[in-house]
């Protein structure tokens, strides 16, 4: 958990993100729908994004998990993190742990060629642009309708990347 | 501190700190998940059992009977706690369904039951269990079908719209029958689900009579008197802690049966209950913005001036409900010496309608600004053009009542320059871009300002920092940040050095987040606050506080130079006020405005509408912080889109409910629906509006966006689609023949 070994023993029902929020009172993943419908509870299992509404925590045993208090914390935000900031990547803030998670994650899978629907070439290594952008982040609503902010947060923090 | 005479020149003028596009003050803590909502406050109450709420699997009728001994049975259960366990609880003033209690069903998922065990998991499981017999009775779900039992009936949105049931002036029908260029067509509006990503959600926790809750709500002392009301208590009785609100747009401006249930679950369970009502359960258990259909007539000269104009509203909801206002833009909006206007209202057996984000406007406009798009064309006019030549620049139901700004003309011009609106095909369907067919649309928002009573105290230390405290609410809008800012500009104090504490009952009453009349409200309030602080800083320094200027954390009168904190003493220095308000608000109109230009590419061949570009130019007072302003309104306008080619309640009209309630069914924009939008702000100051001269913008940002994709569909194909949304299947065989 965030680079450090956590021992939990939970309800075989109970999942991820109830596990973090409830147990671990890791409360900055967000639980939106509980259905996988939102994004919300995004966060990153051994690197990769993943809703973690949808998956048991008993699932998990072993595996590391990232959050978005393992990103950053007031005062040493991650890069993604004080992005969202400088554009207003957010309003009510609700999605806006899940958008974080879900963007950071989203540029690795951009470096690692991985292709997405908006990608017209999928042999070659696919381009950081607002379409590609858009399309992999479509699975985190933000019912605020910060969108064009976070394309913009995202877009500067991948550009310092690159 | 009243406000009744126009603004002069005062503090905030100096726009050091307000007018400045700050970052948001909460933003670290929103973006590293450190903010507190409602559900997630495990600090506050010790021992927090978990409640799932049962909802209603009938559309109207009643229970005959509820089997709980299984669920009472199972593990880890607290408490089981139904509706027939107590009788109908009594509605709070802003409710129009009942919450809780008795055996009648007046709607789908209506609560029937909490439960209430050891975690989560438990209690969802136990929920399950109950047994419920139900004796479903017909209801009334067609809102169609309900159209001739419909009455004329006024209302006000508390919003902001209002219309009297029906309105004339001059004759109507008269000059309707007379006007060489006419318009009469009917448009429809769905069923529209708030959707806020953060579900409604409470904490509750008793001690002996006492009751707090740790909620989501965007309207703190309506909930505090509402919640005592329906329970019963004295409302001195509860507290009620709403610091972040996860998105509301109406959707919690009320009590809703997250909150009781939570009160009465820990009631009986002698535990502190947290729970929030499930996602499927929301769009049925709470309210949403109304159906409606409209019937709009336009008759206009050969020179494109409107004589007569008619907007008549069709809605339904609960008995003792409301209309929807959704012609109450259409009073105001436009020139024309004969006019008419009326809503009417059918009893329907749905959930609950009420406010979602600019209710009336919203949908009033989505009809009215596409029927203005149908008028400009059979006048073979620029629909821009159009607009402005119909522009009033006083109420035209009561001719020298002025408005207090009206920069609509402006907003369509500078809109038209900056979009390139010239590169518009006149006509529908002759601009091809391979296989996109691509249109620009245009539309004028509209929406009136309101001012409400507003306080708020604030503390001086003796470090020179500045704490507000005030029970309103930020539901995104950014309340945090216009606060700090505008207390900042007031002490003479650096942003750092203000802290904002909102959402607490115990906090003086503010004029809570709604109606799009927050921003500017809440501020007003701090403002009067801080010029009370200004007088007892300037007192306890024996200055005269009109000769003194507070600059860079000093206070300074002729030669006399004081650090602010001085004045504070040990013990700091408090002041509170409010801000309330004359007559201002009756003798000028006072309204925001804006222009829409949308531009949307529509697959020649499947009917699938894409936005490619969207402006709004928006003209509405001092904008206090152009960066969290211009996120409202991009919010706003992200929204409208979704009411324009998405956002449907799909209603059973067998059953009585509404078919696709969670966010799989219900569908919203998401980044791939949406391009990167341009706001502009025009030069304003209202200092008819209050002390700040600012106005609102959360709201007018949705006002007309609808309308502008609409008209920009319609440019691109030429169908005219008049039942929204504008889903594909409306358009596909209607679309031009592919070469
Ligand atoms: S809470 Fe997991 S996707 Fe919505
Ligand atoms: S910031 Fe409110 S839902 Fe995204």
């Amino acid at each position: 958990m965030n680079g450090e070994v956590r021992d939990l023993a939970v309800d075989t029902r109970t999942t991820l993100l109830d596990a973090l929020r409830e147990h671990l009172q890791l409360t900055g993943s967000k639980k939106g729908c509980d259905h996988g419908q939102c994004g919300a509870c995004t966060v990153m299992v051994d690197g990769r994004r993943i809703y973690s509404c949808l998956t048991l925590a008993v699932m998990h045993e072993g595996d590391e998990v990232t959050t978005i208090e393992g990103l950053g914390q007031p005062g040493n935000l991650h890069p993604m993190q004080a992005a969202f900031v400088k554009h207003d990547g957010y309003q009510c803030g609700y999605c806006t742990p899940g958008q974080i998670c879900a963007s950071v994650a989203m540029l690795e899978e951009i470096k690692a060629g991985m292709p997405s629907h908006a990608t017209a070439d999928l042999t070659a290594a696919p381009r950081l642009t607002p379409e590609e952008i858009r399309e992999r982040m479509s699975g985190n609503i933000c019912r605020c309708g910060a969108y064009s902010n976070i394309v913009d947060a995202i877009t500067e923090v991948a550009g310092r990347q690159a | 501190m009243k406000f009744d005479t126009p603004a002069t020149t005062n503090p905030i003028d100096q726009l050091k700190v307000v007018g400045k596009p700050v970052d948001r003050i909460d933003g670290p803590l929103k973006t590293t998940g450190m903010a507190p909502y409602a559900y997630e406050r495990h600090d506050v109450a010790p021992d927090q059992a978990y409640g799932h709420v049962l909802g209603a699997g009938i559309g109207k009728g009643r229970i005959a009977a509820m089997d709980t001994a299984v669920a009472k049975a199972a593990p880890g259960v607290l408490a089981v706690l139904t509706t027939l366990d107590m009788p109908r609880l009594e509605k709070g003033q802003m409710n129009t369904a009942f919450l809780f209690g008795g055996a009648d069903i007046q709607h789908y998922h209506q609560a029937i039951a909490v439960v209430v065990a050891e975690t989560f998991e438990q209690a969802r499981d136990a929920a399950a269990m109950i047994q419920v017999r139900y004796v479903r009775e017909p209801g009334r779900f067609d809102l169609a079908a309900e159209a001739p039992n419909a009455k004329l009936t006024s209302a006000d949105s508390g919003e902001g719209s209002g219309a009297a049931h029906e309105e004339r002036i001059g004759d109507f029908e008269a000059a309707f029958a007379q006007a060489p260029v006419t318009l009469d067509a009917t448009y429809t509006t769905p069923d529209e689900s708030h959707a806020m990503m953060e579900p409604h959600a409470t904490i509750a926790a008793w001690e002996g009579d006492r009751l707090t809750v740790w909620t989501s709500n965007q309207m703190v002392a309506w909930g505090r008197r509402d919640l005592a009301k329906t329970l019963g208590i004295p409302a001195e009785k509860v507290r009620l802690d709403s610091p972040f609100v996860g998105g509301g747009f109406g959707g919690k401006l009320f009590l809703r049966a997250d909150a009781v249930l939570a009160a009465l679950g820990a009631r009986t369970a002698g535990r502190p209950v947290k729970l929030a009502l499930a996602r499927p359960l929301m769009a049925n258990n709470t309210t949403h913005r109304p159906a409606t259909i409209q019937r709009i007539r336009i008759g206009a000269g050969r020179d494109g001036r409107i004589t007569a104009i008619a907007h008549e509203s069709l809605s339904g909801d609960l008995p003792d409900g409301q209309p929807e206002t959704a012609v109450s833009q259409t009073k105001l909006l436009y020139a024309g010496a004969n006019r008419l206007t009326a809503m009417r209202l059918a009893v329907l057996d749905l959930p609950e309608g009420n406010a979602m984000r600019a209710p009336g406007e919203a949908p009033g406009l989505m009809t009215l600004e596409v029927a203005m798009d149908e008028m400009a064309e059979r006048l073979e006019m620029d629909p821009v053009e159009f607009r402005i030549l119909n522009d009033t620049q006083e109420d035209p139901e009561h001719p020298g009542r002025r408005f207090s700004q009206r920069q609509l003309v402006r907003c369509l011009r500078e809109g038209a320059e900056r979009f390139g609106w010239n590169r518009r095909a006149a006509k529908p369907g002759g601009h091809r871009e391979g296989r996109w067919l691509v249109g620009m649309g245009v539309a004028a928002g509209f929406r009136n300002n309101l001012v409400m009573a507003s306080g708020a105290r604030v503390r001086l230390d003796g470090g020179g920092g500045v704490t507000v405290e005030t029970d309103m609410t930020d539901i995104g809008t950014g309340s945090y940040t216009i606060i700090a800012q505008t207390a900042a500009e007031m002490m003479g104090v650096p942003l750092e050095k203000v802290a904002v504490r909102l959402g607490d009952s115990s906090f003086p009453v503010s004029a809570g987040s709604g109606g799009q009349w927050g921003g500017n409200s809440s501020t007003a309030g701090v403002y009067a606050a801080c010029m009370k602080l200004r007088e007892a800083v300037a007192q306890r320094l024996g200055v005269n506080s009109a000769e003194a200027s507070f600059v860079d954390g000093e206070v300074r009168a002729g030669n006399r130079v004081a650090p602010l904190g001085q004045a504070a003493g040990v013990d700091g220095l408090v002041a509170e006020d409010r801000i309330e308000y004359g007559d201002l608000a009756k003798r000028y109109q006072q309204s925001t405005f804006a222009g829409h230009f949308v531009e949307v590419g529509v697959d020649a061949a499947t009917g699938e509408t894409r936005v490619r570009r969207m402006l709004a130019v928006c003209a509405a007072g001092r904008i206090l912080n152009p960066k969290s302003a211009r996120s409202q309104v991009i919010g706003a306008m992200t929204m409208g889109v979704g009411a324009a080619l998405m956002e449907e309640l799909a209603v059973d009209k067998r059953h009585g409910f509404f078919v696709n309630h969670d966010l799989a069914g219900y569908e919203v924009p998401v980044h791939a629906d949406i391009p990167h939008q341009d706001v502009v702000f025009l030069d304003e100051v209202d200092p008819i509006s209050s002390p700040m001269k600012a106005k609102g913008v959360g709201e007018l940002g949705i006002c007309g966006v609808g309308a502008a994709v609409a008209n920009a569909i319609h440019n691109a194909t030429g169908v005219r689609v008049r039942d929204y949304p504008i889903t594909l299947d409306k358009l596909l065989d209607r679309l031009p023949e592919v070469a």
